[in-house]
């Protein structure tokens, strides 16, 4: 009998703890759950094009450079509208039949002047499966729940006046152990803060160089403990992110400021301006050691894939490059490709997907020496990175998200009818 | 027969006080709920409050629309958004479950200028959703509406009419109309392109004036700002501005005031030009505004380098970024201008990137409505060894 309720209640448990957060397979933040850029995934399209394998197209309200995050069945996006970008919009859609199920607007509360290529969408969403997290390049930041009811909102600009730069904000947050840890490094008042998933209220706040950084946090499993890495152009610093006290700070100048760091599940990889940079973190929180450096590993812009121990990135010339992620050693380069890239690429099931500004998207068989597959063109704007979950790409314009998939059974069966 | 309606009349006396007691304590409710939403503040204050009131007004449905628009009139900018996205959760679930949104009522409030025009326009793109009608039943006349966003519409409908009647030649119809509506226009893609159509024309507008940009300045500099010290050091002009004094500048040299006309369309002032060039350097900006009566401006300022704006000597405004973009009213701030005379000064530092693209030394500034129409004021000339930028002197250069 005890045992008999011993296993019911871990079953309650185990029930409990799927429905309260993101499943497997669900694509909830910037580059994925992981913040790799990386899919266990199988059986994703190579082929694509207007009449072939798109299973919808949505209509957006405006531009936005934000991925799209994917939770069970539903698909969110943000996007910003209007003649000076003032308008906010968090979406939800149906994620098997593109159907919007909800939106909400919010009016800039902060600076929404950029650099044309850029908006205030800039910033992917987070989920931790039951709410959704919002930050927009204004500052303004919410928290809703799955079905659009609205948990919190901050105007951070509001909090911070001076917060923000004319080029345009674009980090992304990131959650780590029930805190969303939000980036607004920026020539104003700079800092990242800890805030309560829960509340909206500051767990902390830190100080950090006010310097343009687009660079999204990355969350490293450190041994027993979670690292929060913020990456700037002259550092690398490691948080408590229940806490925000300082772990560790490695100085390097030249360091990237656009593409995100990343992990094997070993060794960190930081993008810098003219090479790449392997650290090993040191488990009793000293300084990271170099591992290696590569000259070859170039990512000016979009952010490096770390897939079966080999890391790519695309260079400016719109060269792939692969190294070793164990001694950082080059294995292959790839022709130049169809760019230029603005989206960080993607990668599942042997492959790798890299989506253009323009609209065409190269897929690359990377099993061995590169092999494109494929060149998938749609004649629009593509500037965010795309998003991987369901047996689908979910790939966003600046005016439409698409997701990329063979046809399910049942929207065959509604095309059928249909005809 | 009358004795026997007596208890009827008195029912229905008690249901309709009822039904008053119950909308009353609605309301009521309502408020109370709206009240713990606009008691949000900073840093995330107040919302497990304000999220739980949220949910409630949405419960309530159709019902809480006209008293969550009427909130949105006087709400801050952190509240203004709990407030809208209630809204649009009660509005969105309403017409998916097929419920009537109170569309006479929303049109009233649409109509009723006393209510703020970003409420008004909620209301409005609500209405438009059920009523594909309502555009051209409202924005006719809507031109020079008190709403942003209503205004814009109404615009851009005239000027599709308009442009008709270019394309069918009618020209004096197109002319008039473009006139109208070029008074109308706010937005700057707006008021670019009915001018271009009015040129077009042969018929000149004077954009500046329409902006309300200030064009006449008295200049000083360069301060010192190596280091980017000079951002945040008081120099003289900020400690009150006399024209007629000379001020210790960058490397101890004297500088004066002087007299500067800009004939950038746009009212752009080019230091570079007017100061001369210098880097790690600061000039400050000077012109007297007189206002016929007392009224709220925004004023205004465009520039790729660190400002401040003072307004009758008062900072209203700071950024100290360089060099990351340049847009007209980028700089916004608010403030009231007396009647009579008074002082909008401006500082603008350049930094010591070295740069190409870092070594623009300008400012653009206006002072308009909330909307963004010039406000009735006169730019007192200085008059003071007035220089037109064309020549490009560089009186006060050291």
């Amino acid at each position: 009998m005890r045992q008999w309720l011993a296993n019911a209640w871990f079953g309650l448990l185990v029930a409990m703890s799927t429905s309260l957060s993101a499943f497997a397979g669900d694509w909830t933040q910037f580059r994925g759950p992981k913040g790799t850029g990386v899919s266990d995934e199988t059986g994703l399209p190579v082929r694509w094009g207007p009449d072939e394998n798109i299973r919808w197209q949505a209509a957006l309200p405006g531009r936005g450079l934000s991925g799209p995050v994917v939770v069970g069945q539903r698909v969110f996006v943000t996007a910003c509208s209007g003649p000076l970008q003032e308008r906010l919009h968090v979406l939800c859609l149906d994620s098997p039949s593109g159907k919007r199920l909800w939106e909400r607007q919010l009016w800039a509360t902060g600076h929404t002047m950029c650099h044309p290529k850029t908006c205030m969408a800039a910033p992917t969403p987070v989920s931790d499966g039951e709410r959704l997290f919002a930050l927009f390049a204004t500052g303004d930041l919410a928290a809703l729940d799955l079905d659009g009811n609205l948990l919190w909102y901050r105007s951070l600009a509001q909090d911070y006046p001076t917060i923000g730069n004319n080029v345009g904000m674009a980090a992304s947050p990131i959650l780590c152990q029930g805190v969303l840890i939000v980036p607004l490094e920026c020539p104003g008042e700079s800092f990242v803060a800890g805030i309560d998933k829960a509340t909206g209220r500051n767990r902390w706040k830190v100080e950090r160089r006010r310097d343009l950084n687009w660079v999204t946090p990355f969350l490293f499993h450190n041994g027993d403990r979670d690292d929060v890495l913020i990456q700037s152009a002259n550092e690398i610093t490691a948080y408590d992110p229940q806490t925000g006290v300082k772990r560790w700070n490695f100085e390097q100048t030249g360091l990237s400021n656009i593409p995100s760091p990343m992990t094997d599940g070993r060794l960190l990889l930081i993008p810098a301006s003219d090479q790449f940079l392997a650290l090993r973190p040191g488990t009793d929180g000293s300084k990271p050691t170099v591992v290696w450096r590569s000259s070859k590993l170039k990512a000016p812009f979009a952010s490096p894939v770390v897939y079966q121990d080999r890391v790519y990135a695309v260079n400016g010339a719109e060269v792939v490059n692969c190294v070793d992620a164990i001694e950082g050693k080059l294995v292959w380069q790839s022709k130049r490709l169809s760019g230029p890239f603005s989206a960080s690429p993607v990668a599942a099931d042997g492959k790798l997907y890299l989506v253009s500004e323009k609209g065409t998207t190269t897929v690359l068989d990377i099993t061995s020496e590169p092999r494109v597959l494929a060149t998938n063109r749609l004649e629009e704007t593509f500037l965010a990175s795309p998003a991987i979950a369901g047996g689908a790409l979910y790939l966003r314009s600046d005016a439409r998200l698409y997701c990329i998939g063979e046809k399910t059974k049942a929207g065959k069966d509604k095309a059928t009818r249909m005809r | 027969m009358k004795t026997t309606h007596v208890p009827v009349q008195i029912g229905l006396i008690g249901v309709a006080l009822g039904l008053l007691c119950s909308g009353s304590a609605a309301r009521s409710e309502s408020s109370a709920l709206i009240d713990r939403i606009k008691a949000v503040s900073s840093e995330g204050q107040g919302n497990e409050a304000a999220a739980k009131a949220w949910r409630e007004l949405v419960r309530q449905g159709p019902g809480a629309l006209l008293e969550l628009l009427t909130a949105l009139n006087d709400a801050k900018p952190i509240a203004a958004n709990w407030l809208r996205s209630a809204v649009d959760a009660v509005a969105e679930r309403a017409l998916a479950d097929n419920v009537a949104l109170p569309a006479a009522r929303l049109e009233q409030f649409v109509r009723d200028t006393s209510n703020a025009g970003p409420s008004r326009r909620l209301a409005y793109e609500w209405l438009a959703r059920a009523d594909s009608a309502i555009a051209e039943r409202l924005l006719p006349g809507m031109l020079n509406d008190p709403g942003a966003e209503l205004r814009r519409d109404a615009v851009a409908r005239e000027l599709a009419g308009a442009r008709q009647l270019l394309e069918r030649g009618d020209n004096a119809g197109a002319s008039a109309s473009l006139q109208a509506l070029f008074k109308a226009a706010r937005d700057r893609d707006q008021v670019e392109q009915i001018a271009k159509d009015l040129k077009s024309l042969n018929v000149a507008v004077d954009i500046r004036g329409h902006y309300g940009l200030i064009t006449e300045w008295m200049l000083i500099g360069p301060f010192d700002n190596r280091g980017g010290q000079g951002f945040a050091e008081v120099f003289s002009p900020e400690k009150g501005v006399d024209l007629k004094a000379a001020s210790k500048g960058k490397n101890g040299a004297e500088v004066h005031w002087f007299g500067y006309q800009a004939q950038d369309p746009l009212g752009l002032v080019d230091l570079n030009k007017a100061i001369g060039k210098n880097m790690g350097a600061t000039a400050y900006a000077f012109a007297t505004a007189i206002a016929p009566v007392e009224c709220p401006v925004e004023i205004r300022a465009g520039s790729n380098n660190a400002v401040k704006m003072f307004l009758n000597g008062k900072l209203i405004y700071f950024r100290e970024e360089y060099h990351h973009g340049m847009r007209m009213d980028q700089h916004t701030s608010t403030g009231t201008l007396k009647a009579g005379r008074n002082e909008i000064l401006i500082k603008v530092c350049q930094n010591e990137q070295v740069d190409d693209w870092a070594q623009t030394w300008s400012f653009q500034l206006r002072v308009c409505d909330s909307l963004g129409g010039a406000v009735p004021m006169a730019v007192a000339a200085a008059g003071v060894n007035d220089v037109n930028d064309a020549a490009a002197p560089k009186k006060g250069q050291p």
